[in-house]
């Protein structure tokens, strides 16, 4: 218990966001209608690439001999770079679909 | 200092392109514009990250920009490439990918620890453990839900006896070996074991899920991902990575909430699966010894032309055949003759949550021909005829008059109001549910067998000679 609480008072300002991250989530998203679901779904997946910012500081900071390391980063920044550009692009293809009246 | 600042700005800066991009999602007008804004801080997130000046770090940028090179070629190419029918199948895949480049940044911070070289903190070590237990499940369930859709594993194949059991024990020795790995002394042969069977768990948790129910397990699969981006973010205390992956989250999970409702069962019901095997005991669905009453193209076809307005109910069966621009060409001929023509789209038609939105914008359809449900079952009752496309299960009309069906209680487009009921069907199989359709023998109800394309092109044929 002692410790919880050193956790909480430590990361309030993290428990906040977090919070209010969810709620802001919540509601941005309930607005979107029935008909934009899967490119909701893959433009929400394209940001879920932002760890690719993660892989880029690890590699970054990872001395040039770490090879273990270096491989895993780069085999992190493959896949997050992929999620990225895959996932909006897929979207924008989607959405220029979709038009309110056929020419 | 001013890096430091600089940093934060940028990061701040990406944070609300993710936030307003998503918001701008909200109307199909400006949805492009919203998709686009959060690529764009997305980018520039990514640019700031790369050249933002560190300290003594050797930086390593050959490493780099191979791997966003690769990534961005592959990335770029199967966008442009994907048929709007494997829309599920790609959405999975990046799923997953975004799980295991998670997974991979844990496993890459961790393993030092676990080598007994650095020290960490133990709220620390168990967000690591978080980020990878949550990543590598939605990596391996990803995968296997990518081979259900693509057709590369049947749902029977992967099932054991028992199942829920066996998913039930790993499932507590996940949760058991990482609470071990977070609070007792390190070692990388407990690392190791767990990797193993969080792998396992990811595709045995899939696993008995069926058909049906892709759009919830996709839904829920995202909403994984981003949670698993959100926890990585805590081990680089980056707060975009952290809100970036928590926006994820609530989209993954208000999608999954919205499928589960549109089924009427709850998330808990899913997971165990069986939708199919528990309904078979229902008995008698009143179509015992009743036979269906069919058509001929011609006269559907005078049907069709000579009607005031036409709903059509497209499901499944429709992306199968690749037959929603055949749909519109009929549209366009029958509209020249002045028939008011719509789409009543239920929620979890296809195998993703609005994927037939999608084929149907792809076939230049114009979104505000395709109603929802509450708007299709207004429209319905003054409707002269609807045409089912391959849907089944979300117009059979046992999921409001007969408790004993597995799918009672389900909401369901309430086509059997409308004057004339026209089925295009395969043959006369349940739907992936397993369940009979008493609609295919209702007094209204004509069936009209065959490959959906190829009715729906002979029936245009027949339309273009009336």
């Amino acid at each position: 218990m002692e410790n919880f609480m050193v956790a909480f008072n430590q990361n309030l300002f993290f428990i906040y966001l977090i919070i209010f991250t969810i709620i802001l989530g919540f509601e941005v998203i309930s607005k979107v209608p029935t008909i934009l679901h899967t490119p909701l779904m893959s433009g929400a997946n394209a940001i879920s690439g932002v760890v690719l910012i993660g892989a880029i500081i690890l590699i970054r900071t990872a001395e040039p001999t770490e090879y273990l390391r270096l491989s895993l980063g780069v085999l992190g920044i493959v896949l997050g770079t992929i999620n990225i550009v895959g996932g909006f692009k897929v979207t924008d293809r989607m959405l220029e679909m979709f038009k309110k009246k056929a020419k | 200092m001013k890096t430091t600042f600089i940093l934060n700005i940028s990061y701040l800066i990406g944070v609300l392109t993710f936030v307003f991009g998503l918001r701008l999602l909200g109307s199909p007008d400006t949805a492009r514009k919203g998709n686009t804004l959060a690529a764009l801080g997305m980018g520039f997130s990514v640019l700031v990250t790369l050249f933002i000046p560190i300290t003594g770090a050797a930086n390593n940028y050959v490493w780099i920009f191979a791997g966003l090179l690769i990534g961005g070629g592959i990335g770029w190419l199967t966008a442009i490439r994907v048929q709007m029918t494997a829309m599920p199948q790609l959405v999975s895949v990046l799923n997953g990918l975004g799980g295991a480049c998670a997974a991979l940044l844990a496993i890459t911070e961790l393993l030092p620890l676990y080598q007994g070289e650095i020290q960490m903190g133990t709220s620390q070590i168990g967000i690591g453990i978080f980020a990878l237990l949550i990543g590598l499940v939605s990596f391996s369930g990803s995968l296997l839900a990518y081979g259900k859709l693509q057709g590369l594993v049947n749902d029977s194949q992967v099932q054991l006896p028992y199942h829920n059991i066996l998913n039930l024990i790993m499932l507590i020795a996940v949760l058991v070996l990482s609470v071990l790995l977070t609070v007792s002394d390190p070692s990388t042969s407990i690392l190791y074991v767990f990797l193993v069977i969080t792998l396992i768990y990811g595709f045995s948790f899939v696993a008995p899920i069926g058909g049906a129910d892709m759009p919830v397990v996709i839904s829920l699969l995202n909403s994984l991902t981003g949670l698993s981006a959100a926890a990585a973010g805590f081990i680089y205390q980056s707060q975009l990575m952290i809100v970036g992956g928590i926006l994820v989250g609530a989209a993954g999970t208000i999608l999954t909430i919205l499928m589960c409702n549109a089924m009427n069962r709850s998330l808990f019901n899913v997971i165990i699966g069986g939708f199919g095997s528990a309904g078979s005991a229902a008995g008698s669905d009143g179509t015992e010894g009743k036979t269906a009453k069919t058509i001929t193209n011609n006269d559907l076809s005078i049907l069709l032309y000579y009607s005031q307005s036409v709903v059509f109910v497209p499901g499944y069966g429709l992306a199968v055949a690749q037959a929603q621009k055949t749909v519109k060409e009929l549209e366009d001929l029958l509209e020249k003759n002045g028939v008011d023509v719509k789409y009543a789209i239920h929620p979890v038609a296809g195998r993703m949550p609005g994927h037939m939105n999608v084929l149907l914008a792809e076939a230049d359809v114009p979104y505000p021909k395709l109603l929802d449900l509450e708007e299709a079952n207004d429209v319905l009752p003054n409707t002269d005829v609807v045409v089912v496309v391959g849907a089944n299960d979300v117009v059979n009309p046992a999921a409001e008059d007969n408790p004993g069906s597995p799918i009672y209680g389900m909401p369901v487009l309430q086509v059997w109001n409308a004057k004339n009921i026209i089925v295009l069907k395969r043959s006369m199989s349940p739907g992936y549910a397993g369940i009979q359709n008493p609609l295919f023998f209702h007094e209204k109800t004509k069936m009209l067998f065959g490959d959906a394309k190829n009715s729906l092109s002979e029936l245009t044929k027949e339309v273009k000679n009336l």
